[in-house]
């Protein structure tokens, strides 16, 4: 993973712009240079906000198409990605919001009330993290956090983001972003807790 | 150094991401504060947990239809979209005609032709009035992720 600036990565940021100049002139097939850099990233944050395989693979490849659609209205001098995150993270909350929508409205016709917080997201552990029982567990628990809480996890722990990138992608101050932080993982440690009911460490 | 703002410098101690005078701060506080202390060392074991989950890699497959598909779907919007100008274009151009061979009708009272000339007059006007409506919260929408 890699958010290019200017120093760090001449070479690959002016790649970057000249694929989105070209974008801008209408060659669609300039664009792969965009999404083949960007698709695993994309994927996997996806997967890790709706937690479904299928879901996070078209979530992606729609967010791509989007940021085709509107690369006119994209400055090239910056860099694309946090550019393209927000467009991502938005088709995710989205599609989330839809999805409880439909499940609320579902639970309210067959009148059942029973909310089975498990299955809440279709965040399914078993085809997203290895078979081993407290990744699944912690898995599940991350699916239950709010969605902007699950998103600064997944940035953290499974792209590895430092700091500086995760502000950049989310737009927001280092402190934010550290604030954040805190309550995500307080969020998460709770939640485990109250599940096994004790040390989060004796899983 | 109060215990809020000891928390999200917490975090950065965890993460490798502090700076030596904040850390400096941070320990004398976490040296008198036995809450945060604590709260430290539950952060840790939660991050050496999460530590050990890692994502399954999707087949190879799909990173070598991942380009493809998109590039498709691309293709498909702009389908979509010339056929929806044509489409207009040519309702448009029927409109006119029709309006043409009705006014020449002479068959047709001079009311008659007033009356059916105003409803299509209002239609265009309504039509105009949403697709303006449309128009301008397409924009803002569009802005929600321009920044």
């Amino acid at each position: 993973m890699e958010v290019a600036t200017d120093t760090a990565l001449p070479e690959s940021r002016r790649l970057e712009r000249e694929a989105v100049v070209r974008c801008q002139r209408g060659d669609a097939r300039a664009f792969r240079v965009l999404v083949e850099r960007y698709q695993r990233l994309a994927y996997s944050v996806a997967l890790g906000l709706v937690g479904c395989h299928d879901d996070a693979l078209d979530l992606s490849q729609e967010a791509f198409v989007r940021a085709y659609q509107h690369i006119r209205l994209f400055d090239p001098e910056r860099p694309f990605l946090p550019w393209f995150y927000q467009l991502l993270r938005n088709l995710c909350f989205n599609h989330l919001r839809a999805r409880r929508a439909q499940r609320l409205q579902a639970l309210e016709e067959v009148e059942n009330g029973e909310l089975d917080v498990a299955t809440e997201l279709d965040y399914d552990p078993e085809v997203i993290v290895e078979r081993n029982e407290t990744a699944q567990r912690v898995w599940r628990a991350i699916g239950r956090l709010p969605d902007k809480y699950r998103e600064i996890i997944v940035l953290r722990h499974f792209q590895q983001l430092s700091y500086t990138e995760m502000a950049a992608l989310l737009f927001l101050p280092l402190g934010t972003v550290m604030s954040r932080l805190y309550h995500a993982r307080r969020a998460l440690k709770a939640l485990l807790e109250r599940e096994q009911g004790g040390d989060p460490h004796e899983m | 150094m109060k215990c809020e703002e000891a928390r999200p410098l917490m975090m950065a101690l965890l993460d490798g991401e502090i700076e030596e005078a904040q850390k400096i701060d941070l320990e004398r506080h976490l040296a008198r504060c036995y809450a945060c202390a604590k709260e430290l060392e539950g952060f840790r074991q939660l991050k050496e947990v999460t530590e050990g989950v890692t994502l399954m890699e999707p087949e190879s497959r799909i990173w070598q239809e991942y380009w493809s598909r998109v590039y498709n779907r691309i293709e498909r919007g702009l389908g979509a979209v010339l056929l929806a100008v044509s489409a207009a274009a040519l309702l448009i151009f029927a409109g006119f005609k029709a309006v043409e061979s009705l006014i020449r009708d002479p068959s047709l009272a001079i009311s008659l032709k007033v009356a059916i000339l105003a409803a299509i007059a209002g239609f265009v006007l309504l039509l105009l009035s949403v697709v303006r409506e449309r128009l301008y919260f397409w924009k803002r929408d569009r802005y929600r992720f321009v920044r």
